[in-house]
């Protein structure tokens, strides 16, 4: 009984310190950020590495998500004769919601994964400890960069993701489905609101999922055991730990923008 | 890839981006009607407005000619006062006119319909619509139709 007992409470003492260390890490980071006005140049390439070359599976995914509202929404409003109101149903949906979550989602896999995957390797091989040998902090120059590149990628993937998937909308509606061209837009423009919607929806949520998946990517590699294992075991966290935490932050975001109270 | 390909790539998806949320902006979301208030502006007041809101269209035979900008309360005699903007490209609307609340369907948002009337003078900035017709109230019309019937 107390040996459960134990290692109930070993289990949450670790699960404690664990969330501790992510906190100064995140401190630690951002204390490093102001590195980044001095040496801009290395922004460049993490930009390229996780911004870049994210955009194919973007557009190609919110192209088809777009395609896909429009058919599922023109199927069910039909029967009301409400299909003038499809635009504003695919808009609302990618603004609100699916933009923000699935680019969130998408940039775990294709770009956390590897953040992690990489950093976890640069411990493993011990570059960052001869880093510090060589007085070069690595907070500075290797994960303030990738950081505020993820930051920077992710509210901007997001808008990417949103407006191609309104247009793959627009695409299966007007061109496919015979919607009115003039009523799918003039609908939307009519229902969202800029600051409301936009602002609320896309901007600050990307914003705070980019924080969070760059986090959670960058710690779960500075944390990997210096093994193979541990590397691909701190991937896997990643993605998991991305995906829950982006899902369960929107609920709590969106309770607060768009819950009435 | 050399370093500058490398910028160029970047530069590429971040004006890519904010291209993004340009279309955001300016196509999906309301900004573009927000100046959208050049047209000269009449009122109307209505008994009871149902359901209009700001922003509600303003149509002529169908066509839209203008918004709703402005609701309010008129203090005094209890009626809704609705400004109506409407653009300035229809400009030759009767004096007379009847403003009336309909519904767009049988779900859908209630508008301002302008029915044209016969004066010669036509309608300009500060101007009043005499005749109006109030929002059908659904509640209202099944208690009028209930007490006719328990009357019969």
């Amino acid at each position: 009984m107390s040996a459960i007992l134990a290692r109930l409470g070993r289990a949450v003492l670790e699960q404690l310190t664990r969330t501790g260390r992510a906190a100064l890490f995140f401190l630690s980071l951002l204390g490093a950020l102001s590195f980044m006005i001095r040496r801009p140049g290395l922004l460049v390439k993490q930009l390229y590495a996780v911004g870049v070359l994210s955009l194919p599976i973007i557009l190609v995914s919110g192209l088809f998500v777009g395609m896909v509202l429009g058919l599922q929404g023109y199927a069910n409003l039909v029967d009301f004769g409400a299909t003038s109101s499809l635009g504003t149903v695919v808009a609302l949906s990618l603004i609100r919601e699916l933009g923000p979550v699935l680019t969130a989602l998408l940039y775990a896999g294709r770009a956390g994964s590897a953040l992690t995957a990489e950093i976890g390797l640069m411990k493993a091989t011990e570059q960052l400890a001869s880093m510090r040998m060589m007085a070069v902090d690595p907070f500075q120059r290797v994960l303030a960069p990738r950081f505020l590149a993820g930051c920077i990628a992710v509210p901007l993937l997001a808008g990417i993701f949103t407006a191609i998937g309104i247009l793959g909308g627009y695409l299966v509606a007007v061109e496919q489905l015979g919607v009115d061209d003039g009523a799918f837009w003039s609908q939307m423009q009519a229902k969202v609101q800029l600051f409301a919607d936009v602002i609320n929806g896309v901007v600050i949520k990307s914003v705070v999922f980019g924080l969070v998946a760059n986090w959670i990517a960058l710690f779960e590699g500075y944390e990997a055991q210096p093994t193979s294992e541990g590397v691909s075991l701190a991937t896997t966290r990643t993605v998991v730990y991305t995906a829950l935490a982006v899902l369960g932050l929107d609920f709590v975001l969106t309770a607060l923008m768009f819950g009435a109270w | 890839m050399t370093q500058k390909n490398l910028e160029l790539a970047v530069g590429a998806f971040v004006a890519l981006g904010i291209a993004a949320f340009f279309l955001l902006a300016l196509q999906v979301s309301d900004l573009t009607s927000i100046g959208d208030e050049r047209g000269y502006r009449v009122t109307a007041r209505f008994e009871n407005i149902g359901g209009l809101r700001v922003r509600a269209p303003v149509t002529m035979g169908g066509v839209r000619i203008g918004r709703v900008v402005g609701i309010e309360l008129d203090p005094q005699t209890y009626e809704a006062v609705v400004t109506l903007s409407i653009d300035p490209r229809h400009d030759q609307i009767p004096t007379d006119s009847s403003a009336s609340i309909l519904t767009s369907g049988l779900l859908g948002e209630q508008y301002v319909g302008l029915e044209p009337g016969g004066m010669d003078s036509y309608l300009s900035e500060g101007d009043v619509l005499r005749l109006t017709q109030s929002a059908l109230v659904l509640e209202k019309l099944i208690g009028r139709m209930l007490t006719n019937t328990a009357g019969d």
